[in-house]
């Protein structure tokens, strides 16, 4: 009786940090790849620079995730580095937009 | 910290196991057709026996003049001509053109520029071109999906890495004959003998296609329109024609342009020149320097005007990003590289292999002892091991079979350069079938020895039938056999340890 919830439990958490690590880990390095274009370099340059980052810090992401001791502090982690990368994000957003 | 590295290992060796298990099939197709793309141009060359061997070194502005005049003649009207130089490993001028939105391509002689008859196929393009692209799927999708694996690649990796906490100990530790333990012990040995290899040749694959998989920097609106040329124009020297004026308009010496950028670059730099709107009052030439002898795929290039040959144009640095993107881009494909080089790579590529291999038959091996224990194996253990069977010991039989389809499909066939590669993916399905038919030790044993007899027998098909005015065998016959030696040599192991395990 204690154990079926534990496990139901446990392969929800699984899931949740596969969804971390696969979107979650691709957002962040999507995000890297925007916010790389707030950096004081040339735009074409920025923009190389940020798709060539992107992959290690996708690769970081999924490490951590799954490193993680709990599926939610995977998920604030991912959260954690997430903040300042989306207003770097937003400055060259409104930049464009501009 | 003591308490929480045992937990961390346990988890990472979890990410391991399965993002190994989840794309290693493809995976191991992506770095044994990687590997046999290093020697890309000389597969051509072989499965081309018709073209004559080279009588002595064209020199490469008279050789691009001559491809001009016979362009003149054969694609007068076009929007560009493609003209690729012969060089140390490939003896022909391969020229393509654009007439609206028909292609064409010729192979020509590069000293006579006369156009050369050869049968229609892929070559090593189609190897080349699996690799990350497959087949049949939309390119777009396939791309996407090869790049999904080699994210779980490099995670693999890394968690591999963290989970094999005694990395040189373990190295220099081999256990013979214990079954798992061995298995294990060579899995580390492939693994951490490359490992250098192993990284870079993963993360600059995603570095390949990054413009696919992170598109989001470049497509910011509103400068998108700005960023992309200019993004595109950091990448390749393969830049969108400009808009013709509609007069015609006479071509000046070609040749001389060759000779221009040589004096800049050195004798053997010069790999392709690119005509724009030949016979056009504003036509342009591009002469782009290759990429043997450096590592940067980054463009290098020098812009004429057409009719007067003037320079107009020198493109002969990259910005920090850009030259660091074509250095990663240059490692991967090792154009730079010298044949010591190239098989070093060919051999890490093989070492990669080996790792995707043996993760996989180590993954069944582990829970064999487990599967005995109840009367009959899973689904899923039954599963991975056909498909390790049909991928492993079978990719090489259908890489053998696009093989013996160039010498043996007729030359008149018609699409004989796809029914090449049909044959590929029809040989492949076949050798499912056989690994899901036979008992599976029996299947190890027949594929591998079926991959070494079809490569052995094949330097033989060409000497029958004749091909090459001069016979006998080439260079790359006795590379063959030396795959077809390995091939061999995996199914006696196979055979002798399964004669011990009975």
């Amino acid at each position: 009786m204690l154990r079926a919830p534990a496990r139901r439990s446990s392969r929800a958490a699984l899931l949740s940090r596969i969804v971390a690590a696969l979107f979650g880990g691709y957002a962040l390095a999507a995000l890297t790849s925007v916010a790389a274009l707030a950096l004081p370099m040339r735009t074409v340059e920025a923009v190389l620079a940020g798709m060539q980052a992107s992959f290690l810090v996708y690769a970081g992401a999924v490490i951590w995730v799954f490193a993680a001791r709990s599926a939610l502090r995977a998920w604030l982690g991912l959260a954690a580095v997430a903040l300042p990368l989306l207003a770097m994000a937003c400055k060259v957003w409104a930049e464009a937009a501009v | 910290m003591s308490a929480a590295a045992p937990r961390l290992r346990q988890a990472m060796a979890g990410l391991h196991t399965w993002t190994g298990l989840l794309f290693g099939w493809l995976l191991y197709a992506m770095f044994l057709t990687g590997a046999a793309s290093y020697f890309r141009e000389e597969i051509s060359q072989w499965m081309r026996p018709e073209l004559p061997a080279l009588t002595q070194a064209p020199v490469a502005a008279d050789s691009a003049a001559r491809a001009v005049a016979t362009l003149q003649v054969l694609a007068p009207g076009a929007t560009r001509w493609v003209i690729d130089l012969a060089g140390a490993r490939t003896n022909v001028v391969a020229a393509s053109w654009r007439i609206g939105e028909i292609d064409g391509r010729a192979v020509l002689d590069p000293l006579t520029g006369q156009p050369l008859a050869a049968r229609a196929t892929d070559g090593g393009e189609f190897f080349y071109y699996f690799h990350f692209s497959l087949h049949y799927l939309p390119r777009v999708a396939a791309r996407w999906l090869v790049g999904l694996a080699t994210m779980f690649m490099l995670v693999a990796l890394v968690s591999g890495v963290i989970t094999h906490k005694k990395i040189f100990t373990n190295f220099f530790t081999f256990r013979r004959g214990k079954g798992q333990r061995s298995w294990l012990d060579a899995h580390n040995a492939v693994s951490v003998t490359a490992l250098p290899f192993h990284l870079m040749i993963t993360y600059t694959g995603l570095v390949t296609l990054m413009t696919l998989y992170m598109p989001w920097g470049a497509d910011r609106a509103p400068s998108a329109a700005q960023i992309r040329p200019a993004l595109r124009a950091e990448m390749t020297a393969l830049l969108p024609p400009g808009a013709p004026s509609g007069v015609t308009g006479k071509l000046a010496d070609v040749g001389a342009m060759v000779r221009e950028a040589q004096q800049r670059w050195g004798t053997d730099s010069v790999a392709r020149v690119i005509v724009d709107h030949p016979g056009d009052a504003a036509s342009q030439v591009r002469v782009v320097r290759g990429d043997a002898g450096r590592v940067s795929v980054s463009p290098r290039y020098l812009v004429f005007d057409g009719p007067s040959g003037t320079l107009q144009q020198i493109r002969d640095q990259a910005g920090p990003a850009a030259e660091t993107r074509g250095v990663l881009y240059g490692l991967h494909v090792a154009r730079f590289a010298d044949a010591a080089t190239r098989w070093l790579f060919f051999l890490s590529s093989l070492a990669g292999t080996a790792m995707v291999a043996t993760g996989l038959v180590l993954w069944t091996v582990k829970r064999r002892v487990k599967q005995a224990a109840i009367d009959k194996p899973t689904f899923g253990f039954r599963l991975v091991e056909r498909l390790n069977v049909a991928t492993i010991a079978g990719l090489p039989v259908a890489m053998a079979a696009f093989l013996w389809g160039n010498r043996l499909l007729p030359l008149a066939l018609v699409d004989r350069r796809e029914w090449e590669i049909h044959l590929f993916f029809i040989a492949w399905a076949l050798v499912l079938i056989f690994a899901i038919a036979r008992p599976v030790q029996r299947a190890w044993v027949e594929l591998f020895a079926a991959g070494a007899a079809l490569l052995a027998v094949l330097p033989w098909v060409g000497v029958v039938m004749g091909l090459r005015e001069r016979g006998g065998f080439t260079g790359f016959d006795i590379a063959l056999w030396g795959v077809s030696l390995v091939l061999a040599g995996i199914a006696m192991r196979i055979g002798r340890s399964k004669q011990r395990a009975a």
